[in-house]
């Protein structure tokens, strides 16, 4: 009897340790993975998932990469290889070990026609369907691997020193990044060429941040999560049917209080004490 | 000769295969693309490893049909054919931990009682489970963050940077830690294809009637506690963890093992 007491006693005790260790196990390695996936300032390959499900979908089979440094196109005028746009996550680099990313000063998207790299990817992080154009072919120009910022106050145009190697360098000259025209007040008599990023053409490719003359580049792709913003449902462009549509399903919203309690009359025109 | 008859064909195995993945990004072949987690073969069969596949559907994601049609062929070779074959035949990790074992051996670590008891061969399964629900929270392949095997594959592939400390780690781990450590103990890849490969067809057999029970196949094999029917009785080694890495053969004088078809009439 006391021995069988005994043998239950030990096996309660085994199964407590290990399911403890389990759980110190799996807190362990829950915050480490979520710490190492919170690399937001990743440039992804064209056709990605929004970051949080492509770092689900993303199997790391690096045939992205491989169909990227490949490309029949990625070849000095000797026939030797050139390094691939996409690099593969490895230890070091303060990414998603493992997933695919470009680094455009080192090198930028080239933007290849038939995109080499999406309809390798078997897992679906990068997402084929959201780069056909109507007529269903695969259209790069419909990439939003980031969006270019410029900082201004770095940009040597913004001086008044003509330069438009970020123009001259954007795929979609013209569209991407226009140059807009401004008085330089300062001399009274020459115009400043200054760029300007359109956000509904960029593809984040990179090419201008590449080219950029400045030490530190004044143009440079960020991520589309980082370089925008939101205005919100409280602001709809009443003149813009199209930007109405955003709060077609809006819901009234009421505020209880006990302001709310009373009619507007009620309060409007009195001292109200809070 | 004898002695390292299946020990060479492996280790050419694992080289050609691993050249090939490299070849795939340096030279732009078309043979075997890609890495373990997804493959292709010959530019059209896709592989993958159903172990990652579950955890990125743990974490939420429905990945495409390419990719479950490749976890699919790969189970069911494994599950019908080689058994937890990739281990010991496919697995860069395994030239690692091999070494380490090796090395373990000629510094005689053993005799000096250096094993920590407290890690136990079922703890990879604990390992196993654990990495699909931490997938599950996480919302990322858990395993995959930290697996030294796609890592030590990916260095290989696409180069190490830091990467190679984890697989130096787990080369001192099971050198100066826990004996067969990684893929005897800790590993959930191995785990899941010892639960997939358990009833495979090709196996290990064991002939009583040889056996001088000298013992040496339990010096080497990295999962010994297969081996229980040595100079017991003849019979099959059928437990999943079995890696079919053929050590034991080799080193046997006395021809009391060999690989054979699975007998499932025997039962």
């Amino acid at each position: 009897m006391a021995n069988s007491d005994n043998n239950r006693r030990k096996f309660m005790a085994t199964t407590l340790q290990s399911v403890g260790l389990t759980a110190l196990g799996g807190m362990l390695w829950s915050g480490y993975s979520d710490e190492v996936k919170a690399s937001p300032l990743v440039l992804r390959p064209p056709g990605a998932l929004p970051e949080n499900d492509f770092l689900k979908a993303c199997i790391k089979c690096g045939l992205c990469a491989e169909a990227c440094v490949n490309r029949d196109s990625n070849k000095n005028k000797d026939g030797s290889k050139r390094a691939g746009t996409l690099q593969m996550a490895k230890g070091g680099d303060h990414k998603l070990i493992g997933t695919p990313f470009f680094i455009p000063t080192e090198v930028p998207c080239f933007m290849c026609d038939d995109i080499p790299c999406v309809p390798v990817c078997p897992s679906g992080a990068l997402d084929m369907p959201s780069l056909l154009n109507k007529e269903q072919e695969l259209d790069i120009n419909k990439a939003r691997m980031g969006l270019a910022v410029v900082h201004k106050e770095s940009c040597i145009a913004f001086w008044g020193i003509q330069c438009d190697a970020c123009y001259r360098a954007c795929p979609i000259q013209g569209e991407a990044i226009t140059i807009e025209h401004q008085k330089n007040e300062r001399t009274g008599k020459h115009a400043f060429l200054l760029p300007i990023v359109h956000s509904d053409v960029c593809t984040g490719c990179g090419l201008c941040e590449q080219a950029c003359v400045t030490e530190k580049p004044a143009i440079f792709v960020l991520p589309i999560e980082h370089s925008t913003g939101r205005a919100g449902s409280h602001y709809v462009k009443g003149w813009d049917e199209k930007d109405q549509e955003r709060v077609k399903d809006a819901k009234e919203i009421k505020t209880k209080n006990e302001r709310s309690e009373k009619e507007a009359s009620d309060y409007l025109n009195m001292e109200v004490e809070y | 000769m004898k002695n390292i008859k299946y020990l060479l064909l492996r280790r050419i195995t694992q080289f050609t295969i691993l050249f090939l993945y490299f070849g795939a990004n340096a030279f732009g072949w078309h043979m075997l693309e890609g890495t373990f987690g997804a493959s292709r073969l010959f530019g059209v069969l896709p592989l993958a490893d159903p172990y990652t596949v579950v955890q990125v559907l743990a974490s939420g994601f429905v990945l495409g049909a390419d990719v479950l049609l490749g976890a699919l062929i790969i189970t069911v070779f494994y599950m019908v054919v080689g058994g937890r074959a990739f281990c010991s035949w496919v697995c860069p990790i395994n030239m690692v931990t091999d070494l380490a074992n090796w090395l373990r051996r000629k510094l005689k670590l053993d005799k000096e009682e250096v094993n920590y008891r407290f890690l136990k061969r079922r703890t990879r399964y604990w390992i196993m489970v654990l990495g699909i629900i931490v997938s599950a929270i996480v919302g990322v392949a858990a395993f995959e963050v930290l697996s030294p095997i796609t890592i030590m594959q990916r260095g290989i592939v696409f180069g190490f940077g830091a990467g190679i400390s984890v697989v130096i780690a787990i080369f001192l781990f099971d050198l100066f830690g826990v004996r067969n450590g990684w893929c005897g103990h800790l590993c959930p890849l191995g785990a899941a294809y010892s639960l997939i490969g358990s009833k495979s067809i090709i196996r290990v057999e064991h002939n009583h009637e040889n056996c001088t029970a000298c013992m040496d196949c339990k010096v080497v094999c990295p999962e010994n506690q297969v081996l229980h029917m040595i100079n017991k009785s003849s019979i099959s080694v059928t437990d999943g963890e079995c890696t079919n890495c053929g050590r034991c053969v080799d080193v046997c004088n006395d021809d009391a093992l060999k690989f054979s078809i699975r007998s499932f009439a025997k039962k």
